[in-house]
């Protein structure tokens, strides 16, 4: 197990494309760490780097307090899982597993063939371990397979199974659930978070999916055109995100941003009034131009289950453009003067596609955001 | 397909592939005749008694040492098939999965090599055996086929399309270069490979002009040389001999090419598409 740092790490690939841009980053020994940002952001880049797999332009990759810009993949002492597998086709699910070990720990043939006693020990040692690992990951029935005759689900577990089995300071996972179904993905990141815990390896998550980031990270680091936006507790980036950016990947259906400008310590946006909490600091800035930002479980239907006293400073009306109940709670498309906004309604609500209500909106939880920088403002 | 065009397909493939196998036939049949007898017509072409002996006779029977000419051709042959699939793969891995300066430019060059017709090097290569005094040996026959810009173009295109992940996996799994080629890359080219192996192996078997060139002395000609002397000296007009002597160079071609068949033809379409 081992604390691994990025340093003021970059990666420029060909002249001038930034992939990676001076990346501080560090991931504590045993955490559970996830990157997470829409695709091109970095997010792989960084973990490749980790991995050895890529070259840092410049800065440090630190495992473990050794700094590891120069050491081989095969002396990280890591392991990655790849977003499709990447299983030795030729190879049984055994030997995909027992790969690793093999070449780590049967020195060559001519060691082999001077050290019988040794290389029959370690064959040994490798063949419990290896069924060890399937066993613990259920697929210890497969084994005599090839990957070809698996289903995406086992392959993922034999993919897993190749990481663990080595024991390494450090995983490395790449989308490991994009090419599963939405089932087993949900099904796989459970077990994925258990075996994080009973194992405790320090591990560095990457997913372009939100919601594995929130469900499975201890930290999540948002990236966004290379450059890393917040990390943080995945509480504290869906409540406190540091910048437009996260507060609009984070969180489904999306925050709704209004632009308005600061008037009298309230907000304008379009014919629209919203006030803010006596203490926010958005209040003193006069004539500015401000985002205001409201996740859509904040918004209320007026007549049912508000949550938040109705006040002049806090409604406004709109007209229900679609309407989607998905049972546990509705999804409603509000259109209020060329205002598009999406709230998230409970399913008691009365409000019906067509028609026209109020809203009103819990100010106290709504962001606000520097319209030229998008830096939260608080 | 309607039944009719099923019919009239079949009726003009079985009429095409009779008109290619015929002359065959004709040799497997002629070779079977007793010595010295003349052409047959086509009404006596099957031997009333086949006379196996034939065969005896143009491997053992003449002061020509034909059992030696098939020999050369082996391991000739052999040698070549082998040497060429290890020296493209190991050039092709170069190409297809390392980074070194000037990757492109060298590949480049490789690809030019391709232009220039085989006879045209043929003199050169001659004379630098000759310089360092390595004619009418087992050297000048095996050396010159072992490289073949052909065999690292395909070898190249076959490596590149193993997905990259796998050498990446394997480099984390602590995997050297070798490894990831031995164990990784070249296990999942099998039929690129084969597809090389293949042509490898007919184009040295039939070769006729760089062993003529090449080897002087009776005991070093390869099959296909050493028989052309049979015709001269004992051939002449005896057919059946003529036609099991051309029986002997033939059949080990027929071999790999129907154990081989499904190789060629992707030889000959790799590279047009996905």
């Amino acid at each position: 197990m081992a604390k691994v740092s990025f340093r003021g790490v970059s990666k420029v690939f060909g002249k001038d494309v930034r992939a990676v841009d001076n990346l501080d980053l560090e991931i504590r020994d045993g955490e559970f760490m996830v990157l997470v940002g829409p695709s091109g952001c970095g997010k792989t880049t960084a973990l490749r780097m980790i991995a050895g797999l890529e070259e840092a332009t410049s800065g440090d990759l630190v495992i473990a307090e050794n700094r590891v810009n120069d050491v081989p993949p095969k002396d990280r002492d890591i392991a990655m899982v790849f977003q499709n597998y990447a299983l030795y086709p030729h190879m049984t699910v055994y030997d995909n597993i027992a790969f690793g070990l093999r070449l780590r720990e049967l020195k060559g043939t001519l060691w082999q063939l001077t050290h019988l006693g040794d290389a029959r020990q370690i064959r040994l040692d490798i063949d419990r371990r290896v069924r060890e690992t399937a066993a613990m990951l259920g697929i210890d029935g497969l084994l005599a397979r090839r990957p070809k005759e698996l289903s995406g689900g086992q392959r993922q577990r034999v993919a897993l199974g190749r990481a663990i089995v080595r024991k390494p300071k450090v995983f490395l996972m790449d989308e490991p659930l994009s090419n599963l179904d939405a089932k087993l993905r949900i099904q796989t990141r459970a077990e994925l978070i258990r075996l994080h815990r009973d194992l405790g390896v320090t591990t560095i998550y990457v997913t372009h999916d939100q919601v594995e980031a929130m469900t499975m990270g201890q930290r999540i680091a948002v990236m966004n055109n290379g450059v890393l936006q917040q990390c943080d507790e995945p509480e504290t980036v869906y409540n406190k995100p540091a910048n437009k950016f996260v507060a609009g990947f984070i969180g489904a259906p999306p925050m709704n941003f209004l632009n308005g400008t600061v008037n009298e310590g309230k907000i304008d946006v379009g014919p629209f009034r919203f006030g803010l909490p006596t203490a926010h600091p958005a209040r003193s800035m006069e004539g500015q131009a401000v985002v205001l930002g409201v996740r859509p479980e904040d918004i209320y239907d007026t007549k049912n289950g508000v949550q938040v006293p109705v006040t002049e400073d806090n409604t406004f009306e709109a007209q229900v453009d679609v309407l989607e109940k998905l049972g546990a709670e509705d999804t409603a498309y509000l259109v209020a003067e060329g205002l598009n906004l999406i709230a998230t309604l409970d399913p008691s609500s009365r409000v019906a596609a067509g028609t026209k209500s109020r809203f009103a909106v819990d100010l106290d939880k709504a962001h606000v955001f520097d319209a030229q920088s998008g830096h939260a403002i608080r | 397909m309607s039944p009719v065009r099923r019919v009239a397909a079949y009726a003009v493939l079985v009429a095409l592939a009779a008109f290619l196998l015929a002359p065959f036939v004709w040799m497997g049949l002629v070779s079977l005749h007793p010595s010295r007898s003349p052409i047959p017509d086509l009404a006596t072409i099957i031997p009333r008694q086949p006379a196996w002996d034939n065969y005896a006779t143009v491997l053992v029977g003449t002061d020509l040492p034909v059992a030696r000419f098939a020999l050369n051709s082996l391991v000739v042959t052999s040698l070549v098939v082998g040497g060429q699939l290890l020296v493209c793969s190991l050039a092709a891995f170069a190409f297809a999965r390392l980074d070194w300066r000037g990757r492109e430019t060298v590949f480049a060059l490789f690809l030019l090599s391709l232009m220039i017709a085989g006879p045209v090097t043929q003199i050169p290569v001659f004379l630098m055996l000759r310089a360092v005094g390595a004619l009418d040996t087992l050297l000048a026959l095996v050396a010159p086929g072992v490289g073949s810009a052909f065999g690292v173009f395909l070898l190249r295109q076959a490596f590149l399309a193993v997905p990259r992940e796998l050498d990446e996996a394997a480099r984390i799994d602590g995997a050297s270069h070798w490894t990831v080629y031995a164990r990784v890359v070249l296990p999942l080219s099998g039929s690129a490979l084969a597809t090389l192996g293949a042509f490898a192996f007919i184009a040295t078997w039939t070769d006729f002009f760089w062993p003529l060139l090449a080897t002087s002395s009776l005991e070093n000609r390869t099959l296909e040389v050493g028989l052309s002397v049979f015709k001269d000296s004992y051939g002449g007009t005896d057919w059946p001999l003529q036609m099991a002597a051309a029986v002997i160079v033939l059949a080990p071609l027929l071999l790999v090419f129907l154990a081989l068949q499904r190789y060629f033809v992707r030889g000959v379409t790799l590279g047009s598409g996905k």
